[in-house]
């Protein structure tokens, strides 16, 4: 479902706009069948996708995988997760360019297998060797707002700083540095890892981030398609609720009814 | 020469080119190849010259986050 407000207030990124503010991950679903319907609910703006080695002697794996991208026609983002050194990721990169037919890459690289928290000594001057061969870069990061910073000085027209470690479903562990990066940084940001729950894609849009891409609270969902839709409604939620303007809390409390008039209600 | 592709050892005619490696390999409809890290893309494959001990990568698309 797309409201109109949507198409009113398109995400821009490098330029493209895209009616969506939900990025879709591709893996871990119980079947091909339920990550076509899970996409088919949440209509996202685009899907990553990866590269593996194919063996000899199995040449259908990847096929039915590339058959199901063709058919659904959303926007492909392919990522470099798994590369641990600058070279794995611009060899990845243009591997992904040629095979997807796309300049957009989801900048992964790994810096410690345990947390996959990005290399983010190396990661500035990997994505300006990116963009200077010509992709559009979306960097997954930390909240770290120099370095985010840093990936805007090298031409990153959006980053996308993680709320957690991917896959752990925590939401964001950091409000204070998230919220701060948002006042900050005036590129879009994409809120990309460590989601959980729908709360958690609402709760960053409405602090102002402008999209979240997800996979695993999805995808390991009793039911991934409704959950799906659960979080595109968040998402959209989150948005129109930043968009609203939302009232500064106060520390007393402050009758939502009128008191005057109130009956049976006497001075002394 | 001897060439791994895919870390699996493939043994090739002298003068192989990544074209030749290929027809080996069979790969998948939609693929794309490095060799030693380095990407060759698709219309260069029948001039890649390979030498003895090179690495090829033969990746196809799958599913990620």
């Amino acid at each position: 479902m797309t409201t109109p407000a949507t198409h009113e207030d398109p995400l821009l990124l490098y330029g493209e706009s895209f009616a969506s503010r939900l990025l879709l991950g591709t893996s871990r679903y119980p079947s091909p069948a339920t990550l076509e319907a899970a996409v088919r609910r949440a209509q996202p703006a685009m899907l990553t996708a990866s590269l593996r080695r194919q063996g000899a002697a199995q040449p259908e794996a990847g096929n039915a995988f590339w058959k199901l991208l063709q058919d659904l026609a959303v926007p492909v983002l392919p990522n470099t997760a798994g590369c641990h050194t600058a070279q794995e990721v611009i060899t990845t990169a243009q591997m992904a360019r040629e095979v997807f037919n796309t300049p957009w890459i989801k900048l992964e690289l790994i810096g410690d297998d345990y947390s996959l928290q990005p290399d983010t000594l190396n990661l500035v001057d990997c994505a300006r060797q990116l963009i200077n061969d010509g992709f559009k870069v979306l960097p997954y990061c930390t909240e770290d707002l120099v370095l985010c910073q840093r990936l805007v000085d090298v031409g990153c027209q959006a980053v996308m700083p993680w709320a957690a470690p991917i896959g752990t479903g925590r939401g964001p562990v950091n409000p204070y540095a998230m919220r701060l990066l948002r006042e900050r940084l005036n590129v879009p940001l994409i809120v990309d890892a460590g989601l959980g729950l729908p709360s958690h894609a609402c709760t960053v849009m409405e602090w102002g981030f402008d999209a979240v891409l997800l996979n695993t609270a999805v995808a390991l969902a009793q039911s991934p398609v409704d959950m799906a839709g659960a979080f595109a409604d968040a998402v959209r939620a989150g948005r129109a609720a930043f968009r609203s303007g939302a009232m500064q809390p106060q520390d007393s409390a402050q009758p939502s009814t009128p008191v005057m008039g109130t009956p049976f209600w006497h001075h002394n | 020469m001897n060439v791994l592709i895919n870390q699996e050892p493939r043994e090739l005619p002298d003068h192989a080119t990544l074209a030749d490696a290929l027809k080996v390999w069979e790969p998948p409809a939609v693929f794309a190849a490095a060799v030693n890290l380095q990407f060759v893309p698709r219309t260069a494959y029948a001039q890649h010259r390979l030498n003895d001990g090179d690495r090829i990568e033969i990746i196809a698309p799958i599913t990620g986050g």
